[in-house]
């Protein structure tokens, strides 16, 4: 919690600015990771519809899921709208009698959508690399053919943007991992992960806010509150808020 | 109030679910199988989303601690009042101090034990419905325990509604006799559950013989099936190309397909987002049909249109309907 907003702000464009750059190695090394997805909407059943936006996983975007999200949350018949990565999730009550025109009007208002600016917090979270909180490092290190110490000193570089909670109860997806140690997801998900997994899934990284299963690997382990269900806002982090993990501990 | 006698029961408190916290990360809970909670809620006057308790192991034990009247829906069990035989679909008045057996369910998974007045427990976040991921909601955010003493809404004034003319009770017709079962191709055999599936997003990027067997084989339910989700076992599922999407939001009956290639319907209690490549959706009026499909058993997929998964909705809204004219039609000649 030493840094300013202003400061935070500025530490987050160094640390996106190589993640532009390294967009073609990403692209590379996740083969088909969709680095540069065209825009997508589709429905989800009867009861919720996806809107995917074109172009990279990039803070830019995100910021136009947070207007769009804001403006449909209002639209009549949209119970819930549920930012994701660069995406956003519309639920409904009844199930809409036209979503072929829903779908228009979601295109429509992206197109309008300017980037909405929220000055968050920032929260300094400290994690214990690797042992036996953190199984799967290994396999981030044979997949990337980096030093344990070369993940973690990226993994721990950048000042990460909460892009959206999603998951569990309190859980931030994060914008701005280095793509260099992205790993793809699990053959198979894992059960009974304990809470405060600190993890990387894709392109993406995350930190678990309660004990439960997941797809992703997990690289090490921070003790810290994301979920209230008392508090009138329940969640501890938003959209908008930026987390620093600092290196506790490495152990092998 | 009842008490709980039976130990390690997995059983949970659920109402309808919680809507509206999504974008905090929380998914809905709620009844795997909502149709057999509204029934049991119907039977007795109950608001059809009131909580009830979802019983997935067997037998279940519970004493009452005051009179009470009660419905057992869902899973087709044989069940005991004392010495009595309760019927499945029948809602039913206990004395104090009566001991309610649940026996194994000779077809389906979970029953549905609702009270007059509704299982009381505080609301969180607009529902009662147990988060066991956020360890909140239900009773203590947990499943049911053996001493577990639980209260009904408004108890004491509400059993005196029924009393003397309900003493034999009465019930309705099972849902699985009123809205016709999918028909898959070929015909599905008699032990298998078939549900209809709206392709999804990445339903595109399976190869030919994989999407045959998808809607041609029957997909066995794993030992690893719960609320979150039915851990599926088949021909493994093929992609043209490995996708890792984005994370974003997905809903129960989003049928996910892991790099492995062997599908995972996700369920009432799976976490609201992922990013396997999603094949289909299984749609939200055929999810009670697979709340009741047992581990061991077979799922059938038949593909549907959008048109006919929102008429499949109006047909289970309607089928509650009939439910709850012929309730008050029942009340109203007794009073």
């Amino acid at each position: 919690m030493t840094l300013t907003v202003e400061q935070a702000s500025m530490a987050h464009a160094d640390a996106v600015r190589p993640l532009r750059q390294d967009s073609q190695r990403t692209a590379v090394a996740m083969k088909h990771d969709e680095s540069e997805q065209t825009l997508r909407v589709s429905m989800l059943g009867t009861t919720a519809m996806l809107f995917e936006a074109p172009g990279a996983l990039d803070l830019h975007v995100q910021r136009r899921i947070w207007t769009l999200a804001r403006e449909v949350q209002a639209w009549p018949g949209v119970r819930e709208a549920v930012p994701g990565v660069t995406n956003l999730m519309l639920t409904f009550a009844m199930p809409p009698a036209d979503p072929a025109s829903l779908g228009d009007a979601l295109r429509d208002a992206w197109a309008a959508a300017g980037e909405l600016q929220i000055e968050g917090k920032v929260v300094e979270l400290p994690v214990q690399y690797g042992g036996e909180f953190g199984p799967h490092l290994q396999d981030v290190v044979s997949h990337t053919g980096l030093s344990v110490d070369e993940v973690v000193q990226l993994h721990c570089a950048p000042l990460y943007t909460v892009y959206a909670l999603g998951s569990h109860p309190g859980y931030c997806y994060l914008g701005g991992m280095d793509p260099r140690i992205a790993t793809p997801r699990r053959k198979v998900p894992m059960l009974g992960l304990p809470g405060g997994a600190v993890s990387i899934g894709g392109v993406q990284t995350g930190v678990s806010a309660s004990t439960g299963p997941s797809g992703w690997n997990t690289i090490g382990h921070t003790s810290m509150s994301f979920f209230d269900p008392a508090r009138e806002n329940p969640a501890t982090l938003a959209p908008g808020d930026m987390i620093r993990f600092r290196v506790e501990r490495i152990a092998s | 109030m009842i008490e709980i006698l039976s130990s390690s029961a997995l059983a949970t408190v659920q109402d309808h679910g919680r809507e509206g916290y999504l974008r905090y990360g929380v998914g809905t809970a709620g009844a795997m199988d909502r149709l057999a909670l509204a029934v049991g809620n119907l039977l007795l006057g109950n608001p059809d989303d009131a909580a009830g308790i979802e019983i997935p192991m067997f037998p279940f034990r519970i004493r009452f601690l005051a009179d009470m009247a009660f419905a057992i829906t869902g899973a087709d069990c044989a069940a005991r009042l004392g010495e009595r035989q309760v019927l499945p679909w029948w809602m039913i008045e206990a004395k104090q101090g009566d001991v309610l057996t649940i026996g194994v369910p000779t077809s389906g998974t979970r029953c549905y034990l609702t009270l007059a007045g509704g299982v009381d427990v505080p609301l969180v976040l607009g529902s009662r419905s147990t988060q066991l991921r956020g360890q909140f909601g239900g009773y203590n955010g947990r499943q049911l325990q053996k001493g577990d003493v639980l209260k009904a809404i408004g108890a004491s004034g509400r059993a005196a509604l029924y009393g003397a003319p309900y003493a034999a009770g009465f019930g309705t017709v099972p849902p699985e006799h009123s809205l016709p079962a999918p028909q898959a191709l070929p015909s599905a055999d008699a032990d298998q559950t078939t549900v209809r599936v709206l392709p999804a997003a990445e339903y595109e990027y399976y190869r030919p013989e994989s999407l045959e067997a998808f809607w041609s084989e029957g997909w066995k339910v794993t030992p690893q099936s719960d609320r979150y989700g039915y851990r599926l076992a088949g021909p493994t599922l093929n992609a043209t190309h490995a996708v890792e999407k984005r994370s974003h939001g997905i809903v129960p009956g989003v049928i996910q397909v892991p790099h492995n290639g062997q599908p995972i319907i996700q369920l009432r209690d799976a976490q609201p987002s992922g990013g396997y490549p999603k094949i289909g959706t299984v749609i939200e009026a055929d999810l009670w049909r697979l709340a009741q499909a047992r581990i061991g058993t077979k799922i059938r997929f038949v593909q549907t249109t959008y048109p006919e998964a929102v008429a499949a909705l109006e047909e289970l809204a309607g089928y509650l309907t009939r439910v709850r004219n012929l309730v008050e039609l029942f009340r109203s000649s007794r009073h």
